[in-house]
């Protein structure tokens, strides 16, 4: 029984089950309401499944997500609540593309040189929330708040401004060709690559059909260098412990405030490299008019939720939350099962994960019942 | 000129009630103890209900009492999670904002054929100076300007007696000392629990009043873009206003002004981009908040799981 209780205290176990559970209250739901559930997990399944191009869809949006994750799960490291992941992802999308339209240089320098742009731009976002949280204690949740609803609106401005605006679009120009990091990108449409993917059909799925990149290896060394950052340096020991108790922190000589401000800065810099990459990984290589948020920083918070702040977990995660939200599209377009069950499976998991510490103390519970009993 | 200042006093009123709704239940929620990030949620599903039981009865403040009524019920799960489970509250919260829209849209979809968008309802709520007549109204264009929706006082009478229960009462105090020292309220007696409970669910309720007030006031159905912030600038308001019931209206009526600015000078000559004026309310209040907020002052034992026994 003692194993039982150990098991269950396991961050992965527990996942596992609220991912379980999601889906029965998921079930649940759809039985209630008239659909049927079983045709419902048949779609899921070959809606993520039954083609290559699917699952390189799928994994394609999971990079944004993984990199926002990462960016929550650093923030949370520290203490910190960085719900600013969305602003600095908008933030990071509109310098890349302004970037990318403006200048144009060789390849080798171009396509870095986008991507450091957006990731300067999410960090300097990030940066001034943890100043104004260092220097003058305003919430972090209140300064990225608002801070989203800037991005947003400089997003429109600049995909509404005569310079960028293309017309008859909802947005800007896609940046030159010299910043799109897309694999392949001139050669897969040009006649030659026609003529060879024809011959070959995965191939010619898997490259011609979704926007194919580096982007989901960049994020996956991302959280493994995240890992090693937080858990293996002694700058990553400082912020856990400004995390932990920033009261014994400071007694132990560890600058709080410049923790603060360097955790947020980082944390916005892997959201901006979220957006970066998006901007010059995936068509259309451009901002576009924003009505509301595209939910790629919110989203990402579940993700590191899900994760239970764990960098690798994160990789794990956001593959789940894009399958869920690639096949939840499916299920509405196949068999009209409304996709805001996806947006209900993912709450009811956080949920659950929420309120998982409970598992290992009812096991435990038990235990003692048991050996009580037992004398 | 006297029509702009009028111009602005009614927008600012008119933005501020969902705002003012869901701080008040921001504030009590978090001077019990329990932190409400869930109120963006809360105030979703409250929009949704409102809106179409509105639509179904025909009766307005049937939609209004049942929204409160689902907010408290999404309430509730917070509160079981945060509470009872002694959950990460900011998680719980999370979670409330991801379920809370989407059983909106879910059920949204299902009562109103596949749309996320409800059918505008035709009896919205009347204006405080309807029952004059039309008489009054066609003679003085001033009784036109300043004919608010009746959630405008409400709001008003909802903040006064939020004051007042929590200064003026017994429960008051409660509520204030169980935000602070929990066990030291329990070691006289009180259950944490219930009382941590018992103001959850009416911040959920408060929340979900919110939520209606903007689709069935403002507007007169519910939208997927219905609730987009305005819970989480609640959550600043109650941050910004201290975590007091008048120091939250205020900072309410303060992003009400923002807005209602914005609308003013977009109106005429459009010097500057409608985009970058957008941006006003917000950046206004970063600007309020280096300028005159020192260090919060949040409740001691907000966002802490309460064990028994725990001192």
């Amino acid at each position: 029984m003692k194993n039982v209780a150990n098991i269950f205290e396991k961050p992965v176990v527990s996942t596992m089950i609220s991912i379980f559970l999601g889906f029965l209250v998921a079930f649940f739901i759809l039985f209630v309401t008239g659909y049927n559930p079983y045709e419902a997990i048949v779609t899921f399944f070959n809606a993520i499944f039954s083609k290559p191009k699917f699952i390189t869809n799928v994994i394609i949006k999971s990079s944004p997500l993984i990199l926002t994750a990462l960016s929550a799960a650093f923030a949370f490291k520290t203490g910190l609540f960085n719900i600013g992941a969305e602003g600095q992802y908008i933030m990071a999308t509109i310098a890349s593309t302004v970037v990318g339209l403006v200048f144009n240089f060789n390849p080798i320098i171009q396509i870095p040189l986008v991507i450091l742009s957006g990731v300067l731009a999410g960090a300097v976002l990030g940066g001034i929330v943890g100043f104004l949280k260092a220097k003058f204690g305003i919430h972090e949740v209140i300064t990225s708040i608002m801070f989203n609803w800037v991005s947003l609106y400089l997003c429109n401005y600049v995909a509404n401004s005569a310079v960028f605006h293309k017309p008859e679009s909802n947005g800007t120009y896609p940046i030159n060709k010299s910043g799109i990091s897309m694999l392949f990108y001139e050669w897969k449409f040009s006649e030659q690559g026609r003529k060879f993917l024809k011959n070959n059909q995965f191939l010619n799925e898997v490259l011609l059909k979704t926007d194919l990149s580096l982007n989901f290896l960049i994020a996956s060394a991302v959280a493994v260098i995240t890992w090693i950052i937080i858990y293996k340096t002694t700058i990553g020991f400082e912020l856990r412990a400004v995390g932990l108790n920033h009261y014994a922190a400071m007694n132990a000589g560890i600058r709080v405030r410049r923790n603060i401000v360097f955790s947020m800065l980082v944390a916005g810099a892997l959201s901006g490299l979220a957006g970066a990459l998006t901007i010059s990984g995936t068509s259309n290589n451009s901002v576009q008019v924003l009505s509301v948020f595209e939910n790629n920083g919110f989203n990402g918070l579940a993700v590191a939720l899900i994760a239970q702040s764990s960098p690798i977990g994160c990789i794990f995660a956001g593959l789940i939350f894009s399958s869920l939200i690639y096949a939840g599209q499916a299920m509405q377009f196949k068999i009209g099962i409304p996709s805001e069950i996806i947006n209900i499976v993912i709450g009811v998991i956080v949920f659950f994960i929420a309120i998982t510490r409970i598992f290992p103390i009812i096991v435990e519970k038990l235990c003692r019942r048991e050996s009580r009993n037992a004398q | 000129m006297l029509n702009n200042l009028l111009f602005i006093i009614t927008i600012t009123l008119m933005n501020s009630v969902p705002l003012a709704f869901a701080a008040l239940g921001g504030v009590i929620c978090e001077k019990s103890g329990v932190v409400n990030i869930g109120i963006e949620g809360m105030m979703s599903i409250g929009a949704f209900t409102g809106a179409a039981v509105g639509y179904y009865t025909g009766s307005a403040w049937l939609g209004l009492i049942c929204a409160g009524l689902a907010g408290g019920l999404l309430a509730l799960f917070h509160a079981v999670a945060s509470v009872t489970f002694q959950a990460d509250q900011t998680v719980s919260g999370i979670a409330i904002n991801l379920i809370g829209p989407g059983i909106a849209m879910f059920l949204s979809r299902i009562f109103f054929a596949g749309a996320t968008t409800t059918i505008p309802i035709s009896h919205k709520f009347p204006k405080i100076f309807d029952f004059l007549g039309n008489k009054l109204e066609n003679k003085y264009s001033f009784f036109n300007s300043i004919n608010l929706d009746v959630t405008v006082p409400l709001s008003f009478l909802a903040v006064l007696l939020t004051w007042f229960v929590m200064y003026k009462t017994k429960w008051g105090l409660r509520i204030r000392a169980l935000g602070e020292h929990p066990a030291a309220v329990d070691s006289v007696g009180v259950s944490v629990y219930r009382t941590r409970y018992i103001c959850v669910v009416l911040s959920g309720i408060l929340a979900g009043i919110g939520g209606a007030s903007v689709t069935i006031a403002i507007v007169s159905q519910f939208t997927p873009t219905a609730i987009s912030g305005q819970g989480f600038i609640a959550l600043a308001a109650v941050i910004f206003g201290k975590w007091k019931p008048f120091g939250a209206y205020f900072a309410c009526l303060f992003f009400g002004f923002a807005q209602a600015l914005v609308v003013l000078l977009g109106g005429e000559g459009k010097f500057i981009s409608s985009d970058i004026l957008m941006m006003l309310p917000y950046l206004l209040t970063i600007l309020v908040l280096v300028l005159f907020v020192g260090k919060s002052s949040a409740p001691k034992a907000s966002g802490k799981p309460y064990q028994r026994g725990s001192r």
